[in-house]
């Protein structure tokens, strides 16, 4: 059974609005327009749109804050507005910009608490607190008051204790906001591992396409409540109208080369860069490169996420895997 | 398979309970400046007030039915209090205000622990560290200025630590309460202070609702601000029998009890806004 499974679902808010001294307007936004889709246990989900797409809206009534207008959801089996305290106890939700931890404590008072939230038995707290000190190197901060810590050391004491009890479904909003690399790179390892090692189903909602890239093998995408596109990250770089570069260095400068199923976009000095359709294959245009030219290097980039995102945004159609 | 708190032990609750009254009292104590600070500011305005009742008994001796003693006494047990009750707002009432502003009202909705007896629990944690700086500090450098009535029995003492305990329930749930508005009301600043102000006058903190004339005083009796100080200083000024402090803790317990339920009713309300408007 899916994990997470959702039908139809919309939420819309009334919004009051002034339009005089006395007069009242009333508008209805539709914030979610029909979103349907399942998720699989043990399956790492990027879950990208635009601000105003519905993502937040759409997560909380994944776990159970918001009731839904219409539709269904069922979440680890159970229906998450009527059921929110009990699945509280088998999701973690982590905001990158919130801190779930006590601001004036030492996080591993922080630790001791949500353990007795969640009524972890001692044994399964200690040994999990041991393996998360260890996996995100907790140890020197375990004394230290949350207030005192980096953004990137509270981000990783906020991931720990969302994972105290075991939770099955991990819902991370922007996990990596305002990281370094360095710790960026860290939290996607750590993020990697526990969805290997443990099996944790993850939807991870983010602005950072790198985050998904190394994470996620399917990508959802939204747009004005609408799901725009839910399949691999590779199927997202072949959307229509995304193109790959070919960039060429030649022995020495000269006329743009003429290659069938490419396009010179580009020339600078004996470098040149040639485009073509993302889901054309490269190997007839590299090898008409390699007979025709003296090469002395080249490389091909593959389209830029954002650069996708943006004419799936721009285009509004639908691409679902099937 | 159900897993509500319901299925959980009642020992594991109470575990859980005290766990987070322990993190209320540890986080009040991280502020040491500001504890010095403020049994300071304490001890200033007990003296003040302190030298401003000694002249007005020395007109109005038994003004009240207190003798001047016993009118010091109680000025030191008002100033004892503050903190604790949380006459000038603290704990959970800004910190409501700013968790629903901030959203960060969504992280309490994501754990499976009952809002209002959390924030309780953790209000106890914090008065018993108010209790025992910027409550007895005070008290103590009081007595060393003025000649105090101590009561000499030792029950009197126990009688007055429930009064505070229920004093300080009584207390958390009012604030509790103005700090739900925050949920329905964008600022909630002004009813704070008007707040702050009606806890002041009808608890007995600016003058022993004993001297207050006939018709204000049935207002203040009618009121659950006199649990916060004036029924605590009964109770250690009178060093009642059983029979004469039992009926001020029996009000004050009716108070917590009812409170405490309204603030159920309105956090279920509050809870069922956000889960339905989208906060």
């Amino acid at each position: 059974m899916a994990m997470i499974e959702v039908e139809d679902l919309r939420r819309t808010f009334v919004v009051r609005t002034k339009s005089g001294t006395l007069r009242r307007g009333r508008q209805e936004i539709l914030a979610v327009a029909g979103l349907s889709f399942a998720i699989e246990p043990g399956e790492m989900v990027g879950y990208i749109g635009p601000n105003g797409a519905g993502k937040s809206t759409s997560i909380k009534m994944l776990t159970g804050i918001l009731v839904p207008t219409s539709g269904s959801v069922q979440v680890a089996g159970m229906d998450p507005s009527r059921r929110r305290t009990d699945l509280a106890r088998r999701i973690g939700v982590v905001f990158g910009q919130r801190s779930g931890l006590w601001w004036d404590l030492p996080l591993r008072d922080s630790f001791d608490l949500l353990a007795r939230i969640y009524d972890v038995p001692r044994p399964r707290y200690t040994t999990n607190l041991a393996a998360y000190v260890d996996l995100l190197d907790l140890g020197p901060l375990l004394d230290q008051p949350v207030r005192q810590l980096s953004l990137g050391q509270r981000m990783r004491g906020d991931l720990a204790a969302t994972l105290l009890h075991d939770p099955q479904i991990l819902f991370l909003d922007e996990p990596t906001i305002g990281l370094d690399v360095v710790s960026k790179t860290r939290l996607r390892e750590f993020l990697r591992d526990l969805n290997a090692e443990r099996g944790t189903t993850v939807l991870l909602t983010t602005h950072d396409l790198g985050d998904i890239e190394q994470l996620c093998r399917r990508v959802m995408v939204i747009d004005a409540g609408r799901m725009v596109f839910d399949d691999t990250i590779a199927a997202l770089q072949r959307v229509g109208g995304a193109t790959r570069t070919v960039v060429v260095d030649l022995e020495r400068p000269g006329e743009p080369v003429v290659v069938p199923g490419a396009v010179v976009t580009r020339v600078e000095g004996a470098r040149q860069w040639l485009t073509f359709p993302a889901d054309a294959s490269a190997a007839p245009i590299v090898s008409a490169l390699a007979s025709g030219y003296d090469l002395v290097d080249l490389s091909i980039q593959e389209p830029a996420i954002e650069d996708v995102i943006r004419l799936l945004y721009a285009r509004g159609g639908a691409h679902k895997a099937d | 398979m159900v897993t509500g708190l319901s299925s959980i032990g009642v020992s594991t609750r109470v575990r859980l309970y005290a766990a987070v009254a322990v993190r209320g009292f540890r986080r009040y104590s991280t502020y040491r400046a500001a504890t010095v600070g403020g049994v300071f500011t304490n001890t200033v305005f007990g003296v003040i007030i302190a030298y401003t009742f000694v002249a007005l008994w020395e007109q109005r001796p038994n003004l009240g039915g207190y003798t001047q003693q016993e009118a010091l006494t109680f000025v030191w047990v008002a100033q004892a209090l503050i903190m604790p009750v949380g006459l000038l707002g603290g704990g959970i009432l800004e910190e409501f205000a700013e968790r629903v502003r901030s959203g960060a009202v969504a992280t309490d909705l994501h754990r499976p622990t009952p809002l209002l007896w959390w924030r309780l629990a953790e209000d106890f944690g914090r008065a018993a560290y108010h209790f025992l700086t910027r409550g007895l500090a005070p008290v103590l450098i009081g007595a060393l200025l003025f000649d105090l009535a101590w009561p000499r029995s030792v029950s009197t003492y126990a009688w007055f630590l429930i009064a505070v305990a229920l004093a300080v329930g009584v207390g958390f749930a009012i604030r509790y309460l103005m700090g739900l508005l925050a949920f329905w009301v964008i600022d909630i600043r002004g009813y704070l202070a008007l707040l702050t102000i009606t806890q002041l006058f009808f608890s007995g903190m600016v003058l022993p609702l004993v001297i207050f004339p006939g018709w204000l005083r049935g207002l203040a009796e009618v009121l659950p601000f006199r649990c916060l100080v004036q029924v605590p200083a009964d109770v250690l000024l009178h060093e009642g029998t059983g029979t004469e402090v039992l009926p001020l803790l029996a009000l004050q317990l009716l108070w917590v009890a009812v409170l405490l339920f309204v603030g159920h009713l309105l956090t279920a309300a509050a809870v069922r806004k956000v889960v339905i408007q989208g906060g």
